[in-house]
């Protein structure tokens, strides 16, 4: 199974990207400062709006920042908001939407109510009233508000699972034997969902670090962290478009992009584990259908 | 009637002794339970009751129905009768077949009996006590009663082991064991099923299984529980034909060595009358037949059981025999609505042998002796021997004849 997985060029591609960026979160800084001896907070007064070149190879920002130093440190900073609120989001669709797919009933009317909710309440002004009422926002806090108010799309899909998995046969002879709610749903149910709860995790993923970017363009952040969000707010504000300095803003949103395409190719390739169907075939298996299919023709 | 708190006593005790394996045999266990200070009630009610009832049957269904409430799109309900006045008796060691076309209610039946639904009206009866909805009886009640589903292919997990299902079994049911203890037991269960080498089919998951394997895994997890009645939805329905004779020899097995009481639910005549000691015949809900499987298959004393019989396929019946016979085929009508079922008999609007008052009143039982019985108004008014003289296609194109000729 996990061989299977790995064979595909899609999934292989995409998991390279996220460890990349992942160990860029984690060991990043610390390189960019020892070997390169680079601070992305440090102010170089001699190189105020360089172009990529000498000691700075992504040049600088208005302010004499080195830009490389920069962006590996928002990638801890945006990686960081991404993880924790997809885990957090994650966290809470699975412990409302399978419940209230498998007992159904009364519990499953209360926690509809509350995904639906959720669902249709706007996202957006509410996570800026929330984020301008928690002065002095760090970016756990961000990730968190995130989290809170992203979770519904995802519970809404586990219900629906949960609800056609909890009338399948298997359960209902683990219940006839004895088995209790609680196991059920996680030795019996929770088992089934694990890739659609992967594929979501990634999905919430990007959702969490490009919600980041977006409440950091809108000026909604900690100032003083740097994420790919607040460079690119930083960027937006000098008007850096204007004045010809795409090296502020272009290496953040790429590192957007990258992450966000790479956690959607992992995603095809979950989908085709968990769904047979949506499998391509395999180019032994074409390789060997066409040879199969010339050699009938010429008999 | 309603004695709810008895069943946990008894049952609990039960899940913690049936770990001596040898010696469960009822008599002890009841005794037990009388004895116990802590269930006064029990020692008291049981024995002037019925005395001689509880030690007879093991598991009944007494008068139980089903009522399914459906709501259609606009908001329309309408109540679909499922099961009606039903009654089925289980002695150990016995083997009771219901047949009956699809739909006619025997799965909601079984499911009834292993407390899937809970009945509309009647009850369920175990060792002559009624039991109890609580959840705690519950499990108390599925140490006793296992249901093995029709389908193995959906009844077992795919993402667990072979060996999962069973060790959760003992565990759930026997809890004192240990885990080499439960690994032993693993073992001979599998082999108990003809599951050999034991220790590499319960390594396997589901998928790698065959259907009768898989079945036979199920069965072991029911087992497991040391049940003393098991419910097989047609077990052997999903499975190849030429495993089909082993699965019923491996059913017959069991009750001959533990004294399992079985209720067999099939369309198949010749397999329950491989399989069982008597039949049971429902029809659109309600039993309408039942007795001694010879006495039932060889003079069926209900047309809807003469039907069934006749309908199916037998090898030494000829060719040219078998064209005439299903001639009539077309005419034989369809199974009546459960949402609006036909009055009275809820056979007359299909029965070649129907009178004025199958329409209007529902037949009295006709005790025939032996056990037997059938309920058809032809018993009440004599016309019994008209049964045996005739098959049901012959009585149907005689009907149709006497029709056009009053026309």
């Amino acid at each position: 199974m996990r061989t299977v997985f790995l064979r595909s060029w899609k999934v292989r591609i995409g998991l390279a990207v996220l460890v990349f960026f992942l160990l860029l979160a984690v060991f990043g800084p610390w390189l960019t400062h020892s070997v390169f001896g680079l601070d992305p907070r440090a102010n170089d007064t001699s190189a105020i709006s360089q172009s990529p070149g000498d000691g700075h190879p992504l040049g600088t920002n208005q302010y004499g920042q080195d830009m490389l130093a920069q962006v590996v440190a928002g990638a801890r900073g945006s990686m960081y908001v991404g993880v924790l609120g997809a885990v957090v989001g994650t966290a809470i669709a699975i412990l409302v939407g399978v419940p209230a797919g498998f007992y159904g009933g009364k519990v499953d009317t209360a926690l509809n109510f509350v995904t639906n909710l959720f669902l249709v309440m706007p996202t957006l002004p509410l996570v800026m009233i929330v984020a301008g009422y928690l002065q002095g926002t760090g970016l756990t806090t961000i990730a968190l508000i995130i989290g809170f108010f992203g979770w519904s799309g995802g519970a809404r899909t586990l219900r629906a699972q949960a609800m056609s998995i909890a009338n399948r046969d298997f359960v209902r002879a683990m219940r006839m034997l004895g088995e209790r709610g609680r196991r059920l749903v996680f030795a019996e149910v929770l088992p089934h969902l694990t890739g659609l709860i992967a594929s979501m995790f990634l999905h919430a993923m990007i959702g969490a670090v490009m919600a980041e970017a977006g409440l950091a363009f809108l000026g909604i952040s900690d100032s003083s962290s740097i994420s790919w969000g607040t460079m690119i707010q930083g960027a937006q504000q000098q008007s850096a478009v204007l004045r010809g300095l795409w090296w502020w803003f272009v290496p953040p949103g790429l590192c957007i992009a990258l992450i966000g395409t790479a956690a959607a190719l992992v995603n095809f390739g979950i989908d085709e584990l968990a769904n047979p169907k949506l499998r391509a075939a395999r180019p032994a298996t074409v390789r060997r259908t066409k040879q199969l299919a010339r050699t009938g023709g010429a008999a | 009637m309603s004695k709810p708190a008895i069943e946990t006593g008894s049952t609990d005790n039960a899940s913690t002794d049936t770990a001596s394996a040898d010696s469960t045999s009822t008599a002890t266990r009841r005794a037990r339970t009388a004895k116990d200070p802590k269930n006064p009630k029990a020692a008291k009610d049981r024995h002037p009751e019925e005395p001689a009832h509880t030690p007879e049957y093991v598991l009944e269904a007494r008068d139980v129905s089903k009522h399914f409430t459906v709501r259609g799109a606009l908001g329309r309900t309408t109540v679909v009768h499922a099961v009606e006045d039903a009654t089925v008796r289980l002695k150990p060691g016995q083997i009771l077949a219901l047949v009956g076309e699809s739909g006619s209610g025997k799965t909601t039946l079984a499911r009834m009996l292993a407390r899937f639904h809970e009945p509309t009206s009647g009850e369920i009866v175990l060792r002559g006590e009624a039991v109890s909805r609580s959840g705690r009886a519950r499990r108390g009640y599925h140490s006793e009663v296992q249901l093995i589903f029709q389908d193995p292919f959906g009844s077992l997990n795919p993402m667990h082991r072979v060996r999962y299902n069973l060790d959760r079994a003992l565990r759930l049911h026997h809890r004192h064991l240990t885990a080499a203890e439960r690994e032993e037991r693993t073992t001979q269960l599998l082999e108990r099923v003809s599951l050999t080498p034991a220790a590499e089919f319960a390594a396997k998951f589901p998928h790698e299984l065959s259907g009768g394997q898989r079945q036979r895994v199920v069965i072991a997890r029911a087992l497991a529980v040391e049940p003393k009645v098991l419910l097989g939805d047609e077990p052997i329905s999903m499975l190849d034909v030429s495993i089909r004779l082993e699965m019923l020899n491996l059913l017959q097995r069991l009750r001959t060595e533990d004294g399992l009481a079985l209720l067999y639910i099939t369309h198949d005549i010749a397999s329950a009358r491989y399989l069982c000691d008597d039949i049971a015949v429902m029809y659109a809900g309600q039993m309408v037949e039942s007795g001694p499987k010879e006495a039932v298959i060889a003079s069926p004393q209900h047309p809807y059981t003469k039907l069934l019989i006749e309908s199916s396929p037998d090898p030494e019946r000829g060719v040219g025999d078998r064209e005439a016979f299903f001639a009539g085929a077309d005419e034989l009508g369809e199974p009546p609505s459960l949402i609006d079922p036909p009055t009275g008999c809820r056979f007359h609007p299909r029965c070649p042998f129907a009178m004025k008052e199958c329409g209007e009143q529902a037949p009295p039982r006709a005790e025939l002796g032996d056990g037997h019985w059938a309920k058809c108004w032809l018993h009440a008014r004599g016309r019994a021997g008209e049964l045996a003289d005739t098959t049901h296609a012959a009585a149907t194109a005689a009907r149709r004849e006497a029709l056009q000729g009053a026309s």
